[in-house]
């Protein structure tokens, strides 16, 4: 049966452009779709709201039976359930945000304009640029930098890693993916160590940033292991820019897409931040999430066997004519965008607020030179990444 | 929508949560005659549950919290002035100020009103407060800023709980004198007031539970200087603040023939008012605080909620109710749901844990002051608690609205190790409780939610 395949044409790098026709096959073969190797595909949004509040869904890869796990070492709190999940999860939110840090991710807009001010000055303007390489990418870099305490000139380093991991997380179900885990595991340990040495440095010399707010801690209870601070660090580092990257770019192709909507937020930018939302909605950052449950579950009529895979696919879900109103429109005004982008339950994307800032400060000092500006070459070129889906460059003559 | 719904005369009675989600939801569905909006206090709509919390702690000024508007809803706004009166056959209601305001459609929406203390000389004692509105809160903030030797609460409820907690984290002495067993118990029953007691007592508080004030002193210049315990004990205090529960504003309907009384006006699932036979009256609708209502998964049991969220849910249902014929009319189908912040803690709830007759600690625990209760009613789940553990609430929520079997199914993370022994709910005074929840709710947005009726066994 050809729902059975879903999946892996969803993956297929061939439909990486536009993988859209392909979930709304997904929606109508049913809120739960098995594929062809057992794990199960969801793509309806309330199925995927349900599934991702439900405490029955772990995101623990060792909870899986169906395929069954690598070896995992040294898990993040991305990938543990509650307890460890939320001990590990406040732990890192205390010098991030509320109720100890409340002030902390607002406090960057007037860092995350600066910046934005400075690559955009040293744009070329005798020939096209690449929105990713150019602008996109070294943005969010520079602020998670800034964030955690970690050195801006060692990108070069820490994108060898973080290209590793990400592609080891990837979803790649016909795919012997032996030698991504390995070169992800190796990242990890390598990513790790530096994070720790940085770590080490500010030990009894904090500098703003939340690296030394974690070795500093004072209370030993509220300190984390070299391990969890190695764990954390690492995930901070690669969630807090691999996401927002798609999202600026994905931003500004479906702008340059939508003349008469990129026209009237120039005209009215005060949209911007509601625009966001629904770039948010229309062309997530994130596309899939994978779960496993904990007992056997049913959903809509189907029981899905514990351990075994289910893939959320949460871009679908934004595209679900039963929740939004004409859903392949892009349409910044459209109210109440309750998208599943930053997913939504206990991991609930933790740099959320900071992505949307970061976003809304992109595109408005953006938009005014995106007038006249034009797509080289569309679609783009994608990123390998399924689940983590944006373009690779973004070619504009501005 | 027939145009003649659009037009005409709408008034509003009550200028708070209620009837301002009302009137911004009657012209976002098209309203375009006039609308007048009635409210006894002087200030524009403002937020409440604040006053009990940031206000109190210092970190917000009580005049600050203002409700922030959806849109203008372009209304004239009757402020200062209360409603004395209603004539449903002439369509007028009575001003105060002698003024009446005659209505094609009318929308009662007048809350509550912090329950005084029973004995009037005593309650005007300086120092001693309610706390319902900016005016109490700006007050009692005062009194607590001046630094008092000690406040009394009477009352461990909610509010009681929370101004208890505002009082200890500003480094005042405080007793809580509470007539039932525990704090919370007439909310969360037994197990979760356990806890509540614990919290109290663990941050400072001087509880008193199984014992009723007598009496409220003052000195010879009419200042509250301390209270008698039915214990034969005595609470030197400067502050005293009662927090025994809400009055709904009826009085004014006394002679109007709806049905108004102690626990609010009757009104059917579309928010439109019963008079005193039961006969749906067709103009005039209720929601907030105020209305009664009945719903289905709570064995039709006429629900009084003093919640946040019902108020804006029922009140978008009125208005929307109010523009539009029978058969495109919306049932009020919300789950009730309310939050808690004390102590530290963060209480959440969905359902009615009332309407119950066992519980079970389905996640987390209570060593770790971080767990999810769920409430059952004969083998059905009706409630689900949370205390620092919000987020997995919309799970409960689902199963309240599908009627699922009691106890929750197996499986959850952070599953306590008695998650399948359900205890006694312990809820005090479980009259009431005689129907079987056989009904679950259907359909995911508000206009598309329906009611199917499960076959038993």
């Amino acid at each position: 049966m050809d729902s059975e395949t879903l999946l892996s044409r969803i993956t297929d790098y061939a439909n990486r452009p536009n993988p859209y026709p392909l979930y709304a096959e997904l929606r109508e073969a049913g809120p739960v779709v098995r594929q062809a190797d057992g794990s199960y595909l969801v793509g309806t949004y309330h199925q995927i709201g349900a599934l991702l509040h439900d405490p029955r869904m772990s995101v623990d890869e060792r909870s899986r039976t169906n395929p069954p796990p690598e070896e995992i070492k040294n898990p993040s709190f991305l990938r543990l359930d509650d307890p460890e999940h939320h001990r590990l999860r406040t732990l890192a939110m205390r010098p991030f945000g509320p109720p100890h840090t409340p002030g902390r991710v607002n406090a960057m807009r007037g860092e995350i304009a600066r910046i934005t001010t400075e690559l955009l000055e040293a744009l070329p303007t005798d020939r096209q640029i690449d929105i990713v390489d150019d602008f996109a990418y070294p943005l969010p870099v520079t602020v998670i930098c800034r964030l955690l305490g970690v050195p801006r000139e060692d990108e070069p380093r820490f994108r060898v890693w973080a290209d590793a991991l990400v592609a080891a997380a990837d979803v790649r179900p016909d795919e012997d993916t032996t030698e991504q885990d390995e070169a992800g595991r190796q990242a990890g340990s390598e990513m790790g160590q530096y994070l720790l040495d940085l770590a080490e440095q500010r030990r009894g010399k904090p500098t703003d940033d939340m690296l030394s707010a974690f070795v500093n801690e004072p209370d030993r209870s509220l300190r984390l292991t070299p391990e969890e601070l190695t764990a954390t660090g690492a995930l901070l580092l690669i969630a807090g820019h691999e996401t927002t990257v798609n999202l600026i770019t994905n931003g500004v192709l479906t702008l340059l897409r939508h003349p008469e909507q990129l026209d009237r937020l120039r005209r009215e930018p005060q949209l911007l931040p509601q625009a966001v939302e629904e770039l948010l909605r229309y062309e997530p950052p994130v596309h899939m999430r994978e779960r496993a449950p904990l007992a056997d579950i049913e959903v809509a009529g189907t029981t899905i066997p514990a351990g075994t895979s289910v893939v959320l696919a949460l871009a679908s879900g934004n595209r679900d004519p039963k929740q939004f109103h004409e859903p392949d429109r892009f349409d910044p005004t459209r109210p109440d965008v309750e998208h599943l982008s930053f997913g939504s339950g206990i991991h609930l994307c933790f740099g959320g607020p900071l992505a949307r800032i970061e976003a809304d400060t992109a595109l408005g000092a953006l938009l005014p030179r995106l007038g006249a500006a034009r797509l080289v070459q569309d679609p783009p070129p994608y990123r390998q990444n399924a689940m983590l889906r944006g373009p690779r460059h973004l070619f504009v003559q501005l | 929508m027939p145009s003649d719904l659009r037009d005409g005369r709408i008034v509003i009675v009550g200028a708070s949560l209620a009837g301002l989600r009302a009137a911004e939801t009657l012209r976002e569905e098209g309203f375009a005659g006039s609308l007048t909006v009635v409210g006894d206090e002087p200030r524009p709509p403002y937020d409440r549950p604040p006053l009990s919390k940031q206000v109190l702690i210092g970190d917000v000024p009580a005049e600050a919290t203002a409700l922030p508007m959806r849109r203008d809803p372009d209304a004239e706004w009757r402020l200062g002035v209360a409603a004395t009166g209603l004539d449903l056959l002439e369509k007028r209601v009575m001003l105060a100020d002698g003024e009446s305001l005659s209505y094609d459609r009318l929308l009662i929406a007048t809350g509550t009103r912090a329950r005084p203390w029973p004995n009037p000389e005593e309650g005007a004692l300086q120092g001693v407060f309610t706390l319902r509105t900016i005016d109490d809160a700006t007050g009692l903030a005062e009194a607590l800023a001046a630094g008092p030797r000690r406040v009394l609460v009477i009352g461990a409820g909610f509010t009681g709980s929370e101004i208890a907690s505002a009082c200890r984290e500003r480094g005042l002495d405080v007793t809580v004198a509470e007539r039932g067993p525990a704090p919370l118990v007439g909310a969360l029953g037994g197990t979760l007031s356990r806890l509540a007691t614990l919290m109290h007592r663990g941050h400072g508080v001087d509880l008193r539970c199984g014992v009723t004030v007598t009496a409220l002193h003052g000195d010879g210049n009419g200042r509250f200087t301390g209270a008698d315990l039915s214990d034969g004990t005595r609470v030197e205090a400067d502050v005293c603040v009662v927090a025994l529960g809400a009055v709904r504003n009826v009085e004014w309907l006394a002679e109007s023939g709806l049905a108004a009384g102690r626990r609010g006006v009757a009104c059917d699932a579309g928010c439109q008012a019963f008079n005193m036979y039961g006969i749906v009256i067709n103009d005039v609708f209720v929601a907030g605080d105020v209305s009664r209502f009945p719903h289905p998964l709570f064995g039709y049991q006429m629900l009084s909620l003093e919640h946040w969220g019902n108020a804006v849910a029922q009140a978008e249902v009125a208005a929307h109710n109010m523009l539009n014929p029978g058969p495109l009319q919306r049932p009020h189908l919300t789950i009730p749901t309310f939050w808690s912040t004390q102590f530290g803690l963060n209480i959440k709830s969905v359902g009615v844990p009332t309407y119950s007759d066992h519980v079970v600690i389905a996640q987390g625990s209570l060593e770790a002051r971080r767990l999810a209760m769920v409430y059952g009613y004969r083998g059905r789940v009706t409630a689900a608690v949370t205390v620092d553990m919000g987020k997995v609430l919309d799970y409960y929520r689902h199963l309240i609205e599908t009627a699922a079997e009691f106890p929750p199914p197996p499986g959850a993370a952070d599953r306590a190790i008695a998650a399948d022994i359900p205890i006694p709910s312990d809820v005090p005074d479980p009259k009431g409780l005689s129907h079987e929840p056989v009904v679950a709710l259907t359909g995911y947005l508000p206009d598309r939610r329906l009611m199917v009726v499960q076959p038993v066994g």
